[in-house]
């Protein structure tokens, strides 16, 4: 498991295009932004939306 | 600037461990061990309290050592463990140098600084008897929020570290093709733990404003939707957290391979995408947010998540299986099992986490985020019951598995107590879950958490629990009492071995460049390629995994629908 498993080695070597969800997932970076830009959107931006709609007692 | 090079091989593993990273891994994990003894402390005044016999402390002092056993345990002890996982997997899995080893340092100076500062408002002024969630209005002395937020700081760096060092790998080739599964599963941890971070500053810092009159007011369902964001997601860095560990601990004890790479690291794409709107079964029971917003994040998304999690559940003991079978114990469905090093520490806490945090913590986790079944338990001891199932079960046992691969390999010392050493996770593990089915056995009764005095003595309202809400407390304690042990055998074991313990020494110590060796592959011992040659019964290789997980499904089944059951019974619906 600490190193890349005999397959997947040389694969700059071989000529198949890398798959996009493999892509995906070699990318720490759009990993991290999709993780963040998920619940701030749907829970906190959502849900804080919610509660500013609340109207306020007279 | 001159970067520091120095790497020595393990003789053990055959790892390469660049060394300033292995001082922050060892000051990080030292730390955290320190804050689990603290916290360990404080867990057994507060379970000496709950155990009404003996009731120990008066109700201030009960709330106060309450606040402390939180913190100290959900945020210090497991977030420095963390760190030190983050370091590991970035730089020993990937043959890297850490990025910068001085930010590290710098991270982890605000980390110590802040969760002293904590303690100091909870424990030594003690005018912070807050609870770890510190709901306002309710508010502590500013140093509380103060310390968590220097803390955060402190650990939003370390995150950066880990993440510049994927990036130093990636730049100087250490690893060919993708990362290793347990340094993605580390990445996931990381990812979350951003957003984590970034939802406790959104409402910390204006909390700590507050505290000291620059803000006038905080609405709590405002502090209480956006500290969940915090709260609960930092559950979640656990998680995939111990979910890496579990799929290297298979790796360093079995050479097992995940089943599938793929499936794996898909699982892994599902937690850092739905894991942390979960968030919202916490606030299940609050008016003002709509059932949209409750049902769209805790139903939808969250079952997205349970559902990696039990890919992970199954992917672990099957790639186990896999590997077992393979080593020649193919017979029967349970064989690989039976015969799996059960006196080995590292494996037997990696098992008890797994079963325990699948069995006890996921379905009654399920359970709690159905928005109608959480109306029985909200509030009660269930709650602690749930995550004590999770986060101690589940992480904290997966840590102290890892720990006793670590002595010997990153502190190059020899474990001490090899015979209490084997004992332990049983003590430690079995104590937990029977205290976690405890506290979740009162709480069906409706006993409340974060309650002083169940018999209400003297209170204006009254209020008689059934002689088995007694009974349950009472075993509670007693089973709590069984897991201190098992802490303090841990904390004696590792305090022992890492100061005292005879060192290991490495003939002919060697210092190489990252980049010289660059792609010098690294392999663990005894590593099969699966072959999955005549292995398994009935077309499957991996039939006694299945079979738990048909046990998995039934008993989840079941207990769902008698909790809709006893919904019916609870509210007069007729
Ligand atoms: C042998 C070990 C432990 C024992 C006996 C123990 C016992 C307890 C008890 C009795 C409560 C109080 C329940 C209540 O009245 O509401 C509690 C609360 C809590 N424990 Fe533990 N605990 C242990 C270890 C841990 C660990 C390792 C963690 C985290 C990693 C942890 C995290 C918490 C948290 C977050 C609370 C809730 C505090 C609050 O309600 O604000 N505990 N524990
Ligand atoms: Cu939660």
């Amino acid at each position: 498991m600490a190193n890349a498993s005999p397959q997947n080695s040389n694969d700059e070597l071989s000529d198949e295009p890398i798959p996009p969800m493999q892509q995906l997932l070699d990318n720490p970076f759009a990993l991290l932004f999709l993780g963040v830009a998920m619940p701030t959107v749907l829970y906190i931006v959502w849900g804080v939306m919610e509660i500013v709609g609340i109207p306020i007692a007279k | 600037m001159a970067v520091n090079r120095m790497f020595r091989v393990c003789p053990a593993t055959g790892f390469k461990v660049h060394e300033p990273a292995e001082a922050l891994m060892k000051i990080n994990a030292v730390t955290a061990v320190v804050a689990l003894l603290v916290g360990g402390i404080l867990a057994l005044l507060v379970i000496l309290t709950r155990w009404q016999t003996v009731h120990l402390l008066p109700a201030d002092a009960f709330y106060m050592v309450l606040t402390a056993h939180g913190l100290n345990m959900l945020v210090f002890w497991i977030i420095f463990f963390e760190v030190a996982v983050l370091y590991f997997c970035g730089t020993v899995l990937l043959n890297s140098r850490l990025a910068t080893p001085t930010f590290a340092w710098v991270a982890y100076a605000l980390m110590l600084i802040g969760a002293l500062v904590n303690n100091y408002a909870v424990m030594i002024r003690g005018d912070s008897s807050v609870m770890f969630t510190s709901y306002v209005p309710m508010g502590a002395h500013w140093s509380f929020y103060l310390g968590l937020i220097l803390f955060a700081v402190g650990a939003l760096i370390a995150c950066f570290v880990f993440l510049g060092t994927l990036v130093v790998a990636k730049a100087e080739r250490t690893y060919n093709g993708s990362v290793s599964l347990v340094t993605f599963g580390a990445l996931t941890a990381c990812i979350i733990a951003v957003f984590t971070i970034a939802a406790g500053a959104i409402i910390l810092i204006p909390t700590f404003f507050w505290s000291i009159g620059l803000i006038s007011h905080i609405d709590s369902l405002m502090y209480r939707t956006v500290w969940w964001g915090f709260g609960h997601s930092s559950q979640q860095i656990n998680v995939s957290a111990h979910v890496a560990v579990w799929y290297a601990i298979a790796a360093i004890v079995f050479g097992a391979k995940p089943m599938s790479e793929k499936v794996s690291r898909g699982a892994f794409l599902l937690y850092i995408l739905f894991l942390q709107l979960a968030s919202a079964h916490h606030l299940l029971a609050d008016p003002g947010l709509t059932s949209n917003w409750k049902i769209f994040n805790t139903s939808y998304a969250m079952y997205l998540a349970v559902l990696a999690s039990m890919v992970h559940g199954l992917t672990v003991p099957g790639a186990i299986e896999v590997a077992q079978r393979e080593k020649g114990f193919n017979k029967g469905l349970f064989e690989w099992l039976r015969k799996a090093p059960w006196g080995n520490p590292v494996f037997s806490g990696m098992f008890i986490s797994l079963i325990g945090f699948g069995f006890l913590g996921g379905i009654s986790g399920v359970m709690m985020g159905t928005e109608q079944l959480n109306l029985i338990i909200h509030n009660t001891i269930y709650v602690p019951g749930h995550f004590h199932a999770t986060v101690v079960v589940g992480t904290t046992l997966a840590f102290m598995s890892l720990t006793y691969f670590v002595i010997p390999t990153i502190f190059r010392r020899e474990l001490m107590f090899p015979g209490l050493a084997k004992w332990q996770p049983y003590l430690f593990g079995l104590g937990m879950s029977g205290f976690s089915l405890f506290m979740m056995g009162a709480g069906t009764l409706g006993v409340p958490r974060r309650h002083w005095d169940m018999s209400f003595a003297g209170a204006l309202m009254q209020h008689e629990f059934p002689a088995t809400a007694w009974l349950m407390m009472t075993l509670m304690a007693i089973t709590g009492l069984v897991a201190i042990v098992g802490g303090a055998a841990y904390l004696l074991i590792t305090v022992c071995s890492v100061f005292i313990g005879k060192k290991i020494t490495t003939p002919g110590f060697k210092h190489i460049s990252a980049r010289d060796n660059a792609a010098a592959p690294v392999s663990l011992p005894n590593v099969v390629v699966p072959s999955h040659g005549n292995i398994g019964t009935a077309g499957f290789v991996a039939p006694g995994t299945f079979v738990l997980a048909i046990g998995f499904l039934i008993s989840f089944v079941l207990y769902y629908f008698v909790n809709w059951k006893y919904l019916s019974t609870v509210w007069p619906l007729n």
